[in-house]
């Protein structure tokens, strides 16, 4: 047992339904207690899909336990034919039903139904989501589509896009476009947008383009060994992964890797001399790997930040992780216990943080400026603009969000320093135009008061320390305050370290700034 | 003041129980809001992944606020011997009171895997609670699946606190239900002013407050759903004062009036506290019933709310209910609710979504309350829905709600007449 608080992942058959709903003409029968339908919101409300999942429950209940559950199994796939007639189903159980030991397989095999009906193993209690997509995928794949006769034109099929992926549509669309660039046509891209019709075609396209390996590899394994079809191992995303990216296609194709980089802006973006004052932001890095290992290659070579901690929450992919965070002489944080990444943050005190939406929630608690570069994302990572993570538009696209939580965080630190201004006070408000602010009387400075106070406290420290603990003066505490929130805490742990090994117990304004020349970099 | 009940009342109409698909919550999503309302205790879910998953999505962005609920999630080497996940439990839980030290009840909650495994919580909880006397308090309650829809998740906690609440001879008024807090003041402050007393609640707010019972004891419920502390109540000896639920300025008068008639309140002193409130509430409600007058409605099952919350919209809004669904209907507790609800609506109880999707279709309603699961893909066809979801996390009781609960509903139907005019800006609306 363990105690879990936030899930990175959902149980397998989440992702067995991120495959089915980004797919037509599939339904999914799911032998799961009533109350398991919670999953469908994930899709109408964070996806705001307008369909219902292609989903049937069976929905047993507790008087339902025993010989009863097998029939009601039965009972729902007869039906969900019937009602649907799709090209294909998909059979399984939830993790409450994976207890009871119905066979879905089986039982639907006795239906005898008249389309494709493929089962599902998900072991809940030892995999997660994306295991669920991965493997779902393939066993489509597996029963579905056989070798054929390639396409006369270069054709590709895009795998791994599923239903409530991060950016999935938009990484479709873009790769598309890329692939046109260079006269290749989409022969399929599943699971997200292709029927089971069309995964029976995937034989005839040239090579396959692996968007996602979290959700595609085992397909594009698959289709290697028993299509001939090759897959890419460079995911696009940023401007380097993506030239890598054409020039592996161009291989795999016979093509030229020279295209059109005119919508491209991110290289002058960042070259540009507003950008200077990135250099050397301390970043963290967290994700699930594919997205978190093409972070770190925008960060450290497109952005020029330095990656301070770099790591994954899907086990699956820990040794390719573990290599990718080693470039930066760094050790790969693999955990699905999000305290973990919360204290492994705290240790980094970065600049900024790259994360998923519970490391946005912890920079926020930590005061620390983030962005969302992979799933889990909530609804508002589901935008009704274009916006891609992979290719040229991508790289656009990601510089853009990356550097505006920076930019807030200038804007913060602007405010936070101007404080005690008389128009920028906390009373003022949102803002001193229009008559509306709360203007501090300019004739009574408000630093009367604290300088009175200062001298007070001068001679004694402000809290009581714990033996062995430095103890800052009250000077040395309101200068350490005048530093930006976001490197205050790492400001104040480099003095007390330099304090701490030089034996000095009382931190004066000089040993703030000793310690600040000894560790400047 | 009396209430004039329709020529015909639906208490006898007969009820259409169906069986199949349900698109429903399970009772673990009641501790996202009964956590808020308990502000030393915490629930500790028994479950898979896929219950940590639920509580998630359930809880929204409030997971983040370091809350008082998690979920011990079964591994596979817990499903291989069950004397293991005892052990296991124990450990957790006392990792987890270690780091909680203002932890005051801890409440085990069953789910479908372990009710499934036979994960006996009950002795968990009473070996726990030895374990971690006098400080803490163990109870254990199921919210799993195959036994609890949404709120029934409610009602099955505080029946396992009924049990153990302590006696008393007293007579007092037990108020059963949680509430958020502004209703709750509203509730006590009218009460106070009728001069009802002493007034107790289930559930406290913290384990100190508990609240008494004995065969003196008498209890009006909050909410619809209270079915199984209903009969723990009156096992322990205490009386229910049946009312409709109070929604709306008549059900709010009808409740607080089946309370002031036990308690001897004299109809002047009655009629002086009321009027007030009374007027303000129908003033409120009146501005939305102009958008909701003559509008049919229809009710997918999902709190055991639906039932007076069809009352409130046909008597108060002046709509038609075309069909009321509810997961469970205790006609002992919404009766008096039925007997208002003028003839007309299908009530059903329990669901096959598809069947009733069907239903929903050909009756074309102007209004469709339901579950977020359906509500995007409903109004993709046209439909105009309100999802139910938030009826249960809004302050929707008592007067100064009334105005607000109308809001609701009247809300969605504005916003497609809105949205219908786009472009013309002061355009035909």
């Amino acid at each position: 047992m363990k105690l879990t608080l936030w899930t990175y992942e959902g149980p397998p058959h989440v992702g067995a339904m991120r495959v089915a709903t980004g797919m037509k003409g599939l339904h999914y029968v799911l032998h799961a207690p009533q109350g398991d339908t919670y999953a469908d919101l994930l899709f109408t409300m964070i996806e705001r899909r307008n369909h219902r999942p292609p989903v049937s429950y069976t929905s047993f209940q507790a008087r339902d336990l025993g010989a009863d559950t097998a029939d009601l199994f039965k009972a729902t796939a007869r039906e969900a034919h019937e009602r649907f007639k799709p090209q294909a189903m998909l059979v399984g159980s939830s993790c409450t039903a994976e207890l009871i030991q119905d066979d879905p397989g089986g039982l639907a095999e006795a239906l005898d139904l008249p389309c494709p009906v493929i089962p599902l193993e998900l072991p809940s209690y030892s995999r997660k989501e994306n295991f669920g997509a991965d493997e779902t995928f393939h066993q489509l794949v597996r029963a579905l589509t056989k070798p054929m006769p390639r396409t006369a034109e270069v054709t590709a099929n895009l795998l791994g896009a599923t239903g409530l992926g991060f950016r999935h549509r938009d990484d479709v669309t873009e790769v598309t476009r890329l692939l046109a660039l260079m006269g290749i046509k989409v022969n399929v891209a599943a699971p997200l947008g292709a029927s089971p019709a069309d995964i029976a075609r995937m034989g005839q396209a040239h090579f396959n383009v692996l968007l996602y390996p979290e959700t595609g590899e085992g397909a594009a394994r698959y289709l290697e060994k028993h299509c001939g079809q090759p897959w890419t191992k460079v995911v696009p995303i940023g401007v380097g992964a993506t030239r890598d990216f054409i020039h592996e296609v161009a291989g795999l194709a016979g093509v030229s890797p020279k295209v059109d980089e005119t919508g491209l802006r991110l290289p002058w973006w960042s070259a540009s001399v507003d950008s200077t004052y990135l250099t050397g932001k301390r970043v963290f890095i967290f994700g699930d790997a594919t997205h978190a290992i093409a972070a770190a290659r925008i960060a450290a070579t497109e952005i020029g930040f330095e990656v301070v901690g770099l790591g994954c929450f899907n086990r699956e992919f820990a040794r390719p992780m573990r290599a990718a965070a080693k470039a930066y002489g760094l050790e790969a944080l693999i955990t699905d216990d999000y305290l973990e990444v919360e204290h492994a943050i705290a240790a980094a005190a970065p600049e900024m943080i790259l994360g998923t939406q519970m490391e946005r929630h912890i920079g926020k608690r930590l005061g620390i400026p983030c962005a969302v570069i992979s799933a889990p994302v909530h609804v508002q990572d589901f935008p009704a603009r274009y916006s891609p993570q992979m290719g040229f538009e991508g790289a656009n696209v990601i510089f853009d969000s990356w550097i505006h939580p920076l930019v807030m965080g200038l804007e913060e630190h602007l405010l936070t320093m101007f404080r005690e201004d008389f128009e920028f006070h906390d009373e003022a408000g949102a803002s001193h135009h229009g008559g509306k602010a709360d203007l501090r009387e300019i004739n009574v400075p408000p630093a009367e008061t604290v300088v009175s106070a200062a001298h007070v406290d001068t001679a004694a420290p402000s809290a009581p320390a714990q033996p062995g603990e430095p103890v800052w003066t009250a000077d040395a505490e309101r200068e350490l305050k005048k530093i930006p929130f976001f490197v205050r805490g790492k400001a104040k742990r480099n003095t007390e370290k330099y304090a701490a090994e030089r034996g000095v117990t009382n931190i004066s304004i000089d040993t703030l700034y000793e310690a600040k020349a000894h560790y400047a970099r | 003041m009396s209430l004039d009940l329709p020529a015909k009342g639906c208490r006898e109409t007969p009820v259409l129980k169906e069986r199949g698909q349900r698109e429903v919550f399970c009772g673990l999503t009641s501790i996202v809001w009964l956590h808020r309302k308990m502000q030393d205790a915490f629930f500790l879910v028994v479950g898979s992944r896929t219950c940590a998953h639920l509580l998630q999505a359930a809880a929204g962005v409030m997971i983040f606020a370091e809350p008082r609920f998690g979920t011990a999630i079964l591994e596979e080497k817990d499903l291989a011997g069950l004397a293991d996940a005892n052990t296991e439990l124990d450990r957790e839980v006392a990792r987890l009171l270690e780091r909680r030290p203002d932890i005051r009840q801890l409440f085990l909650v069953g789910s479908c895997p372990s009710e499934v495994i036979k994960l006996d919580l009950h002795r968990a909880a009473e070996r726990l609670s030895a374990i971690h006397a006098p400080h803490v308090r163990v109870l254990n309650f199921t919210g799993s699946g195959i036994e609890t829809t949404f709120t029934q998740g409610e009602d099955a906690c505080l029946a396992a606190m009924v049990p153990a609440l302590p006696a008393t001879q007293a007579r007092e008024l037990l108020l059963v239900g949680a509430l958020p807090d502004v209703v709750e003041d509203q509730m006590v402050d009218l009460l106070t002013k009728l001069g009802i007393g002493p007034l107790r609640i289930l559930p406290a707010h913290r384990f100190a407050e508990t609240p008494a019972v004995g065969p003196n004891t008498v209890f009006a419920l909050l909410q619809p759903f209270l079915g199984d502390t209903h009969a723990a109540l009156i096992r322990r000896g205490a009386r229910a004062i049946p009312a409709p639920f109070p929604f709306g300025e008549e059900g709010t008068t009808a409740w607080l009036r089946a309370i002031a008639e036990e308690f001897g309140v004299d109809r002047a002193h009655f009629e002086a506290v009321t009027a007030a409130p009374r007027a303000r509430a129908q003033k409120a409600v009146a501005v939305h019933a102009e958008t909701l007058r003559g509008k049919s409605v229809f009710f997918f099952p999902d709190s055991q709310l639906e039932i007076p919350l069809a009352r409130f919209l046909a008597r108060e809004c002046g709509m038609r209910p075309i069909e009321v669904g509810t997961p469970y209907l205790h006609k002992d507790l919404v009766g008096p609710d039925l007997d208002l609800l003028p003839e007309g609506p299908v009530i059903s109880e329990g669901q096959d979504v598809e069947l009733q999707l069907d239903r929903q279709n050909a009756a074309a309603p102007d209004l469709t309350v339901c579950g977020l699961g359906l509500a995007n893909p409903l109004e993709a066809k046209g439909f105009t829905t309100k999802w139910a979801i938030e009826l249960v996390f809004t302050p929707v009781h008592f007067y100064e709600q009334a105005g607000d609960l109308a809001g609701l509903f009247s809300r969605p139907v504005r916003r497609k007449a809105i949205l219908r005019a786009g472009g013309q800006i002061g355009g035909a609306a």
